[in-house]
C-alpha cells in the first residue's frame, strides 16, 4: 500500500500542473476576495436607491448600470457575491459531512444497517422540501445560517446514495479486501482506503452540488423564501433580470455572465481535483 | 451519432411546426364569438355561497345573477332577475319585482322562494359562508347566521308571492342596491343543491358540470382542473338575445410574465393584469391594447397601534408625513396610480373627501421629536410586513428608504409567504403591514366600515368611538349630502389619527384585444359578459 | 434478487407511513390555515369552518381519522377546493407531470449520455469540450431562465411555437420538456462521462483492448455498464427533484400538472391536498430508487454476487 502523503504530495502536483484547474481556482480565488472586501470595493451600497434615476443601462457613474430602483448593478453584484458564494460553500459542506459519513457507513456494512439506513434517506427524501423550509423560515425566524442548513440538510441525501453506490462497488476490490484480511480497524478502512478512492466521485459531486445549492437558493427566492430584501444573492438578481428581459436587459445579462463564470471556475476545478486525485487517470 | 440526433431533433421541430395551425385562438374566436379570458388564478368553486375570491367572480357574473346587475358604464344599477323595485318611505323595506320570464338554465322559472332560500342557505351557520355580512343588513340575518335565533321567519327576507320579494332593512342603508350585485347575495338553485347534498353541505356535487344549475347569461359547459373552464350561451337566460357570445374560455395563468406572452402571441383576449415593469413601456410606445381604468381601491400600511412604538398618533403622522407619494407613483409603481391623501378614494359615487397628507419631513421630524425621540431615545427599529410580490416588495424598500433617509429610523423588511402574512395581521405579530382594499360596492361606506371597533378586517387595534358614531349616524340617513358630510367628518379623523397610511389609488391595469366590444371601464370591476361581442375594425 | 425486490417493497410501507405522519405534524405547526383570507373571517364562521372539516378535533384525533381513511383509499376532500376530493387532483395532476417527466427524461439521458460517453471516450479534444461547455450552460441556467428565454426566442421573436398550454395547440409539449430535460441533460452529461471515465482506465478495460476487441464493442459491452452506473445512481434523485422542477416550468408554461398544484396546496395550507401529493410522491420515490437500485445491482456484477 502507498503510504498516503506522498498520495496527497502527487495529487497537489497533478493538479497544479493543470491549466484550466488553475484557472478555475484563480477565478474562485478573486471572487472570494471580491466577496469579502466587496464593502471597499463596491461604489455604492447595495441598497441605495435612485429613485428618479430608475432603471439606466452602463454608464460611467454606474459601470453595469442601474435597476429599476435606482441601485448600482455593480455593487448588488458584489454583495450578491458574498450571499451566494457563502450559500454555496456552507450548505454544500454541511451536505458532504453527513452525507460522506452516512453512504460509507451503508455503503460498507451492507446488509440490515444499509437497509435502515436508506430507508431513512427515503423517509426523508419524500418529505415536502417546501413545507419543511416554510416552517423553519417561520419557526426559527429568517436566519441566513439557518437557510443554509436547511438547504444542505437537503442535499445530503443524494451525496449519501452516490457514495453508498460507490462503496458498495469499492468494497469489493482486491485492495478492500485485503486490508479487512489484514484485520484493519473499521475506522481506519474509512479513512485510509475507502475515502482516499472516492474523493474524486465526491469532488467531481461537491462540485456539482455548489451550483444546484445556488440555483435552490435562486428558487427559493422566486417563491419568497430566501434572501430578506434589500440584500440579495445572485440567484434573486438573475429573477429580476429574468422579468425585465426584454425591457431591461443589462439587469439579466451581468449577473447571469458572473454567476456562469463562478459556475465554471468551480467545474473546472472540481474536474481538475478528480483528475489529480486519482491516480489511474493520469496517463492520459 | 450525436449529429444523427441532433437532425433528426430538427426535423421534429419542423415538422411539427408544420403541423401547427397559424390561426391563433384570437383570430379563430372572431369568427365564432368565442372569448378568451385571462383568469389570474384557477378558481375555488362555483358556489356563490361559499367562494371568496376575484377569479370566481369573473366566472359567477355570467354565470348567475343577482337582484340587481352594476351597471358596466357605472352609475345606478340595472334590473338584474329583479325587473323593478320600490323602496318605502323610510327606505327600510324594498319590494322586488321578479323578471316574468326569468328561468334557471335547466328551464325553471326564477321564483322569489329562489331568493329565500339561498339567503338561507347563505345564513346557515354549519355552512362556514365567509361573505355573509353583505347581508347583515337585512332584519335578524345576522342572528341567524350567529346561530342566535335558529328560526329563519324571524329574518326579513318574504316571498309575497311567486314573482315577489320583500326585503326589510334595519336602517335605511342607501347602498343596499349596489350590495346586490355581489355574488354572495345571488341565488341558487334549490332541486340541484339538495339533489347532491343537504342545504349546508360545503362538499356537495351539484356544482360540477352537468350538475350546474344557475341563473345567468351563460351556463357551464366544461371544466378541466387547473387549465381551462368553458361556458356557453344559455338559451333559457331572460335577455338572451342581448347576448352575442357563444363562448368564454377562461384560462386560470397565475404567472404574469406568462400571461403578457400569451396575450402577445394572440391566445388571449384579455388578461387580468399586467407585469408591473411592461407598464411604462406600454405606456411610451402608445400600445393600444393597454388599458389603465379607474379603480375603486386604496394600497396603504397598517399600523399596528397596540405596538409600544406605534400608539403615539404623532408617531403615526410623522410616518405618514415623510413619505413622498409622488415619487412612489412615478417612480416605483409608475402606471398611472394616483397618489391617495385619505382612506377612501375621491369620486366615489360623488364622495370627495377633503383630507390632506403633506409630504413634509421637517414637520415629521418635529412630530417625532414632540413625541419624544431623539438622540438619547432613538426610535426602536421598526418592521414592514408584506406578501412575497414584486410589486409591493418595490414600494417597501422605497418607504423604507423615505423613513430611513427622513426620520433616521432603522426598518427592516419581512417578507413572508401568503397565509402566513394573513396569519400574522390577523394574530397582531407586525409593526407595519403592507395592505389593499377593493370597496365591493360603490359607496365610501365599503372603506370607512373597516376601520369601525369589532370590524374583522380593522386589524389595527384602532377604536375610536366618535368615528363609530359618525358613520352609524350617517348609514341611517338617506340623504347623500348630509351623509356625506357625516363620513367627510369621520374621515378627517381617520387622517387625524392615522392608524393607517394610505399610498396611492388602484388603477386597473391589463391588455385588451382590439377585438373586443362593450367592455367598458369600471370603477369596480364589474364587467358583464352578456354585453361583450367580438369585431374587428 | 426477487428477494431483495420484495424485502423493500415491504419496507415500503412503514417508510410510507412514517412519511404521512411526519408531514402531518410537520403542516400543523406552519401558521397560517386553509380558510386565512384577505377579508376577515369572524370568529363564528371560522368556528363553522373548522367544525365542517373536522379541524377542532384534537390533533391526534385528526391524525387517526385521516389515516384510517388513507388505508381504505380515501384521501379526504380538498380544503381550498370544496367539492373536489383529494384523490381526483392527483388523478387530474398526476398524468401531465408524468408525460412531461418522461420527455424531460428521455431528452436528458439521449443527450446527456451520448454527449457523456463521447466525451469520455474523445478526451481533451474539441468533442470533449463542447459538449461540456454546454452542459454547463445547463447546470449554471435555472429553469425560469432557461424557459422565458427559449419562449422569447423561439415562440415570441420567432414564432415557431406556442408559448404556453399542454395539449391546448400543436407543438406546446416541445419547450416545456426541453427546458425541464435541459437541466438533467446537463447532470447526466457530467456524470456519465466521470463515470465512462473511470471505468475507461480499468484493467479490465485495457486487457479488453489488447486482446484486440474492436473499440465499439468495448464501449457498449464493457465500458458502458460502469459508465451508466452513476447515472443511474442519480436518476432515482434526479426523477424525485423532477416533481419540484416540474413546477417552475408548469407555472412558466401554464401547465396543469401535479407541481403546481403541489406548490400551491402548501402556500394554500390545503392539509388533505399536501398530505395526499406527498404520499402520493414517497410512493413514487420509493418504487424509483428501488428500479434505480436494481439497475445498479444489475450493472455492477461484483455487488450481484453478494446478494
Amino acid at each position: 500500500m502507498s503510504n498516503s502523503s506522498s498520495l496527497w504530495s502527487d495529487a497537489i502536483s497533478r493538479l497544479l500542473k493543470n491549466k484550466a484547474a488553475m484557472v478555475g481556482a484563480i477565478i474562485l480565488i478573486l471572487l472570494i476576495i471580491c466577496a469579502i472586501f466587496a464593502p471597499l470595493i463596491a461604489p455604492y451600497s447595495y441598497s441605495f436607491q435612485n429613485l428618479d434615476l430608475g432603471a439606466s443601462p452602463p454608464s460611467s457613474e454606474h459601470l453595469l448600470g442601474t435597476d429599476i430602483l435606482g441601485r448600482d448593478l455593480l455593487s448588488r453584484i458584489l454583495y450578491g457575491a458574498r450571499i451566494s458564494l457563502l450559500v454555496g460553500f456552507v450548505a454544500t459542506g454541511v451536505a458532504l459531512v453527513i452525507g460522506v459519513s452516512w453512504g460509507i457507513v451503508a455503503g460498507y456494512f451492507g446488509g440490515r444497517v444499509d437497509s435502515i439506513m436508506m430507508r431513512i434517506v427515503d423517509v426523508l427524501y419524500g418529505l415536502p422540501f417546501i413545507i419543511f423550509i416554510i416552517l423553519l423560515m417561520v419557526i426559527f425566524g429568517r436566519n441566513l445560517w439557518l437557510l443554509f442548513g436547511a438547504i444542505g440538510a437537503v442535499e445530503w441525501l443524494t451525496m449519501a446514495r452516490i457514495v453508498r453506490g460507490q462503496v458498495m462497488s469499492l468494497k469489493n476490490q482486491e485492495f478492500v479486501l485485503a486490508a479487512k484480511a489484514m484485520g484493519v480497524s473499521n475506522l481506519s478502512m474509512f479513512r485510509r482506503h475507502l475515502l482516499p478512492n472516492i474523493l474524486g466521485p465526491i469532488a467531481v459531486y461537491a462540485t456539482l452540488t455548489i451550483p444546484q445549492v445556488m440555483l435552490l437558493e435562486s428558487f427559493l427566492s422566486f417563491l419568497g423564501l430566501g434572501i430578506q430584501p434589500p440584500m440579495s444573492s445572485w440567484g434573486t438578481l438573475i429573477k429580476d433580470g429574468v422579468e425585465s428581459m426584454e425591457e431591461y436587459s443589462w439587469l439579466l445579462i451581468y449577473p447571469g455572465i458572473t454567476f456562469t463564470i463562478t459556475l465554471f471556475a468551480l467545474n473546472f476545478f472540481g474536474d481538475g481535483l478528480r483528475d489529480a486525485l486519482d491516480p489511474k487517470t493520469s496517463d492520459n | 451519432m450525436k449529429n444523427l440526433y441532433q437532425f433528426s431533433f430538427l426535423t421534429l421541430l419542423l415538422f411539427l411546426y408544420s403541423c401547427s395551425e397559424n390561426i391563433s385562438p384570437v383570430d379563430s374566436g372572431l369568427e365564432n364569438q368565442v372569448f378568451h379570458f385571462g383568469n389570474g388564478a384557477e378558481p375555488q368553486g362555483l358556489d356563490p355561497h361559499i367562494v371568496t375570491g376575484v377569479p370566481e367572480h369573473h366566472l359567477l357574473i355570467g354565470l348567475c345573477e343577482g337582484l340587481t346587475t352594476s351597471n358596466p358604464k357605472g352609475g345606478s344599477s340595472l334590473s338584474g332577475a329583479a325587473d323593478s323595485w320600490d323602496v318605502s318611505e323610510d327606505g327600510k323595506t324594498y319590494t322586488f319585482f321578479l323578471q316574468k320570464n326569468g328561468k334557471w338554465s335547466n328551464g325553471d322559472p326564477v321564483t322569489a322562494d329562489d331568493f329565500v332560500w339561498s339567503w338561507k342557505r347563505i345564513l346557515t351557520p354549519s355552512l362556514g359562508s365567509q361573505y355573509p355580512d353583505m347581508l347583515y343588513y337585512v332584519v335578524g340575518a345576522s342572528d341567524y347566521h350567529n346561530g342566535i335565533t335558529d328560526d329563519f321567519n324571524k329574518v326579513g327576507v318574504k316571498a309575497l308571492d311567486k314573482l315577489t320579494l320583500e326585503v326589510t332593512l334595519n336602517n335605511p342603508t342607501p347602498f343596499f342596491l349596489g350590495l346586490l350585485s355581489h355574488y354572495s347575495t345571488w341565488p341558487v338553485h334549490k332541486e340541484t343543491v339538495l339533489q347532491h347534498g343537504t342545504i349546508d353541505d360545503r362538499n356537495g356535487g351539484w356544482t360540477r358540470p352537468g350538475n350546474f344549475v344557475c341563473n345567468g347569461a351563460f351556463k357551464l359547459k366544461s371544466w378541466e382542473l387547473n387549465n381551462k373552464i368553458i361556458v356557453e350561451k344559455n338559451d333559457n337566460y331572460w335577455d338572451s338575445s342581448t347576448v352575442k357570445l357563444n363562448e368564454i374560455h377562461y384560462y386560470p395563468v397565475a404567472n404574469t410574465m406568462t400571461e403578457d406572452r400569451m396575450f402577445r402571441s394572440g391566445q388571449l383576449h384579455v388578461t387580468s393584469t399586467l407585469p408591473s415593469q411592461k407598464c411604462p413601456v406600454y405606456i411610451e410606445e402608445n400600445n393600444p391594447s393597454l388599458r389603465i381604468d379607474p379603480y375603486m381601491g386604496t394600497y396603504f400600511y397598517r399600523f399596528n397601534t397596540n405596538n409600544p412604538a406605534l400608539t403615539d398618533p404623532k408617531v403615526r403622522r410623522a410616518l405618514a408625513y415623510s413619505v413622498n407619494r409622488k415619487q412612489i407613483v412615478e417612480k416605483v409603481t409608475k402606471c398611472g396610480q394616483i397618489p391617495a391623501y385619505s382612506f377612501t378614494p375621491p369620486g366615489s359615487n360623488g364622495y370627495e373627501p377633503d383630507t390632506e397628507i403633506p409630504f413634509d419631513p421637517e414637520l415629521a421630524k418635529q412630530l417625532l421629536a414632540e413625541a419624544g425621540y431623539d438622540e438619547n431615545t432613538p426610535f426602536p427599529k421598526l418592521e414592514i410586513l408584506f406578501n412575497t410580490n414584486e410589486d409591493h416588495r418595490k414600494v417597501a424598500l422605497a418607504v423604507q428608504q423615505m423613513w430611513q433617509q427622513n426620520l433616521g429610523i432603522n426598518v427592516e423588511l419581512v417578507n413572508q409567504d401568503w397565509k402566513v402574512y394573513l396569519n400574522r395581521e390577523m394574530i397582531g405579530d407586525f409593526q407595519v403591514s403592507r395592505a389593499g382594499w377593493i370597496g365591493d360596492y360603490e359607496d365610501p361606506n365599503t372603506f370607512l366600515d373597516t376601520l369601525r371597533p369589532n370590524r374583522g378586517n380593522n386589524k389595527t387595534g384602532w377604536e375610536n368611538p366618535n368615528y363609530d358614531e359618525l358613520i352609524h349616524l350617517a348609514n341611517s340617513n338617506n340623504n347623500q349630502e348630509e351623509r356625506y358630510e357625516l363620513l367627510k367628518q369621520a374621515e378627517r379623523i381617520l387622517i387625524d389619527d392615522m392608524p393607517i397610511v394610505p399610498l396611492y389609488t388602484y388603477v386597473r391595469v391589463y391588455q385588451l384585444s382590439s377585438d373586443v366590444k362593450g367592455y367598458y371601464p369600471n370603477y369596480l370591476d364589474h364587467h358583464h359578459p352578456k354585453y361583450w361581442y367580438l369585431e374587428r375594425d | 434478487m426477487i428477494r431483495i425486490i420484495f424485502k423493500r417493497i415491504l419496507l415500503a410501507v412503514p417508510v410510507l407511513l412514517a412519511v404521512a405522519t411526519l408531514t402531518f405534524f410537520l403542516i400543523k405547526q406552519a401558521p397560517g390555515g386553509p380558510f386565512d383570507a384577505e377579508k376577515a373571517v369572524s370568529p363564528q364562521v371560522l368556528k363553522n369552518l373548522n367544525a365542517a372539516y373536522n379541524l377542532d378535533a384534537s390533533e391526534w384525533e385528526q391524525y387517526t381519522d385521516y389515516m384510517t381513511g388513507i388505508v381504505q383509499g380515501d384521501f379526504g376532500p380538498s380544503f381550498r377546493y370544496p367539492g373536489r376530493s383529494v384523490t381526483e387532483m392527483i388523478l387530474t395532476g398526476l398524468p401531465v407531470t408524468f408525460e412531461l417527466a418522461i420527455y424531460a427524461i428521455l431528452i436528458a439521458l439521449i443527450i446527456g449520455v451520448l454527449s457523456g460517453v463521447i466525451a469520455a471516450l474523445k478526451r481533451n479534444t474539441i468533442l470533449d469540450f463542447i459538449p461540456m461547455a454546454i452542459a454547463m450552460i445547463g447546470i449554471c441556467v435555472p429553469t425560469f431562465l432557461m424557459g422565458p428565454l427559449l419562449v422569447l426566442i423561439f415562440g415570441i421573436n420567432l414564432e415557431l411555437l406556442p408559448v404556453s398550454g399542454w395539449n391546448q395547440i400543436p407543438g406546446d409539449k416541445i419547450l416545456p420538456s426541453l427546458t425541464l430535460g435541459f437541466a438533467y441533460a446537463a447532470y447526466i452529461a457530467r456524470l456519465s462521462r466521470g463515470g465512462m471515465l473511470e471505468v475507461l482506465n480499468q484493467d479490465f478495460i485495457r486487457t479488453a483492448r489488447a486482446k484486440g476487441l474492436s473499440e465499439t464493442s468495448i464501449v457498449v459491452k464493457h465500458a458502458m455498464q460502469g459508465g451508466l452506473l452513476p447515472v443511474v445512481s442519480f436518476l432515482g434523485p434526479a426523477i424525485a427533484g423532477l416533481l419540484a422542477g416540474s413546477f417552475v416550468v408548469e407555472t412558466i408554461f401554464q401547465i396543469p400538472g401535479l407541481g403546481r398544484f403541489y406548490v400551491e396546496a402548501a402556500f394554500n395550507r390545503d392539509y388533505t391536498m399536501i398530505l395526499g401529493t406527498t404520499i402520493f410522491f414517497s410512493a413514487m420515490i420509493v418504487f424509483f430508487n428501488l428500479m434505480s437500485d436494481i439497475a445498479a445491482l444489475w450493472l455492477n456484477p461484483r455487488s450481484r454476487d453478494e446478494s
